[in-house]
């Protein structure tokens, strides 16, 4: 039962798994918003369905996984965020998405809705559009303030967001994102679309987290349908989840570092990144390895050179890295840009249950891979890197350090990949099911929830990513630095626009 | 710092490194878009990148043009800031609904001559995302197309390739697979 046991619930449901999901009225919804508030419970996640509002939770010691569900009323249900802020931002896509409203909201204002499309509440009770209600920024009131729009097109190749700046001179007094405008309406496409359609959309929910995203749909079809994906394609899988977070951690140390205009470590890194991009295609036939994973395994082996491919690539990284980290840790005048710049406070990680390096650099120790943890990774041996400074310097830290557990979870998974099948057949059990699953992308957590109709169709699938969480701590990590700092202080976060506006 | 980069000037750029395939095909790009650039347009090309919806897929393989295997710069290909900077648009991902206003305004502050370049199968035709609420369609269907560059996502190689074809063709709608 867990953490069920401290939250009052009329009963369980039956075909959710491997966590159990329960529902709530009025009292145990109230229950589960007090621990939240108390930070005995993390808010994992937050989300519309049907006839229900779903609320995923994780208890203390982040073993313990719940979703406890409300069935709302007239288009209502009691606000989490009213006790709980980490969740202001999930109630407004729900109202947003679905048309209901969270009594006693701190925050009504429209969120992935920006007024462009042809219904209101595209997944609940359709409404035709109205001319939107124009957006009020967040008030700073004070002498010599101005503000500083920015987006939704900014100045390089990257995704599209709106930021607005208050500031004093230099000084960011305030920042407030508004995002939503790659939202492309995913979660709508996944109903009624089979596995394998569905599997696909997951992995382009976010890019650069593809294999995670994947990975994480696929365990929660497995979960729902009770199938075992067979141990060759877990470990497989396994390889990809860490060679996607090595090319993105080499991305992101690099692209940090240009944000100081420390060029030298973006082009090595860069080198770095490509080569296993390259190595990760020579495995897997796509650099970023999109679909390679499917539910009930893997879409084909690995190539049969692909070991040495990978064996080369983790050869020249410890011959490079280990210098490159040392370049870091040694210019003064890339560490005067990076150390004490942009801090996370470890009450607001803890209290937002930020995922990744946004949290771990601010001493919240979870990995889902280590905890509630899943195949294989319960059978490898890895650290997970924590520190308290929560500044830009440690983000980056934390990112070397997961580079070098990537590397020695690498040598473990190619000594034991097992031979045998790399495929199961998923098959539909005549009923709905119900799957949760939690997987650890490189930037953070990514949960995924579905349930499956008796076809074996999606009926319903939310996933959440990691950003959900490190988004508002951006707020408040930029606060107090100079305007010129912000973009440093983004890259160190490297939140998905992509992934959050689904 | 010293060692890294006395090491690179001893081995030389790894752009001429190791002869593999892929390697062989940049080179003889090299040789064309220096070529028709040079032609064209004075071999110098700059490009304004619009995310109007992408998964972010896309982005990733045209940051890697930038890198020292592929290094666009040395065909005159730039990457700007600006709108005002640009002769080419490119774009990535299904165009959304929100992101449509922010992509024609974009093109809109482009001095002409100017070109688009849809890049990615989703900018092609809205691709997986085709037919959801909050989708346009794809880039043809907010803006003149000019080149198409599919794939999910389109390797650095075939960016490149498509480049050039953009060189070679000039104005005329083409496609290339």
């Amino acid at each position: 039962m867990g953490l069920l046991k401290h939250i009052p619930h009329k009963k369980i449901a039956k075909q959710h798994r491997p966590w159990p999901r329960a529902v709530a009225d009025d009292e145990g919804w109230r229950v589960a918003i007090d621990h939240l508030a108390a930070g005995r419970f993390t808010l994992l996640g937050l989300w519309g369905d049907t006839d229900d509002v779903h609320m995923a939770l994780l208890g203390e010691d982040f073993g313990d996984i719940a979703v406890l569900s409300y069935a709302f009323k007239d288009r209502q249900y009691p606000s989490v965020a009213a006790h709980h802020p980490p969740a202001i931002r999930l109630e407004r896509a729900i109202s947003d998405l679905f048309g209901l409203e969270a009594i006693g909201a701190p925050d009504t204002r429209t969120w992935l809705d920006l007024g462009f499309w042809n219904a209101r509440h595209p997944l609940g009770k359709k409404e035709t559009a109205q001319k939107p209600k124009p957006y009020v920024f967040l008030l700073a009131e004070g002498e010599g303030l101005h503000q500083i729009p920015v987006g939704p097109v900014h100045a390089g190749i990257i995704e599209p967001g709106h930021f607005r700046f208050t500031a004093n001179g230099e000084h960011v007094v305030r920042l407030e994102q508004r995002l939503g405008y790659v939202h492309k309406g995913i979660e709508s496409l996944m109903a009624g679309a089979s596995l394998d359609e569905a599997a696909k959309l997951a992995g382009r929910t976010s890019g650069d987290s593809t294999v995670a995203y994947a990975f994480a749909f696929s365990q929660a079809a497995e979960s729902a349908l009770q199938v075992k994906a067979p141990p060759r394609a877990v470990y497989l899988r396994a390889l990809m989840a860490e060679l996607e977070r090595l090319a993105n951690h080499f991305g992101d140390i690099g692209a940090i570092c240009n944000d100081a205009s420390f060029s030298l470590m973006h082009a090595q890194c860069g080198i770095l990144r490509e080569r296993t991009l390259r190595a990760a295609e020579a495995c897997f036939g796509h650099r970023l390895m999109m679909d390679a994973i499917v539910p009930g395994g893997v879409a084909r082996d690995m190539e049969p050179d692909g070991a040495a491919h990978v064996q080369a690539l983790l050869t020249e990284i410890r011959r490079v890295f280990p210098r490159l980290v040392e370049l870091y840790d040694n210019t003064a005048s890339l560490q005067d840009r990076t150390v004490t710049t942009g801090i996370v406070r470890p009450e607001y990680a803890r209290q937002f249950g930020a995922g990744g390096y946004v949290g771990r650099a601010s001493g919240r120790g979870f990995d889902a891979r280590r905890s509630p943890g899943y195949a294989p990774y319960s059978d490898l041996t890895f650290e997970v890197p924590v520190l308290d400074a929560g500044d830009v310097n440690a983000r980056v830290w934390i990112r070397i350090r997961e580079v070098e557990q990537s590397l020695a979870l690498i040598d473990q998974i190619l000594g034991r990949l097992p031979a045998g099948a790399f495929k199961v057949a998923v098959e539909a059990k005549g009923k709905p099911r119900e799957g949760l699953s939690l997987t650890e992308a490189f930037r953070g957590d990514v949960l995924i929830w579905l349930r499956l109709d008796g076809k074996g169709r999606v009926d319903r699938c939310h996933l959440r990513d990691a950003s959900w969480f490190q988004w508002p701590l951006l707020e408040t990590a930029v606060e107090g630095n100079i305007v010129a700092d912000f973009p440093i202080c983004n890259k160190s976060f490297n939140c998905s626009y992509s992934g959050h506006d689904l | 710092m010293r060692k890294t980069l006395f090491e690179n000037m001893a081995h030389g750029p790894l752009t001429e490194a190791a002869p593999a395939p892929d390697e062989a095909g940049l080179a003889e790009l090299v040789r064309s878009v220096n070529r028709a650039a040079r032609a064209r347009l004075g071999r110098s090309l700059s490009i304004r990148h619009v995310d109007a919806g992408s998964c972010n897929g896309c982005e990733l393989e045209m940051h890697a043009l930038s890198n020292a295997f592929y290094d666009i710069e040395r065909f005159g290909l730039r990457f700007v800031a600006s709108p005002r900077h640009a002769d080419v648009l490119t774009v990535t991902g299904p165009v959304t609904k929100n992101m449509r206003e922010a992509l024609k305004r974009t093109y809109d502050a482009m001095p002409d001559p100017k070109w688009v370049v849809a890049i990615g199968t989703c900018a092609a035709d809205g691709g997986l995302f085709a037919g959801s609420y909050a989708i346009e369609g794809g880039a043809k269907d907010v803006l003149p197309v000019d080149l198409t560059i599919p794939g999910c996502p389109p390797s650095p190689t075939k960016l490149l390739k498509g480049l050039l074809a953009l060189l070679e063709h000039g104005n005329k709608k083409v496609s290339v697979s």
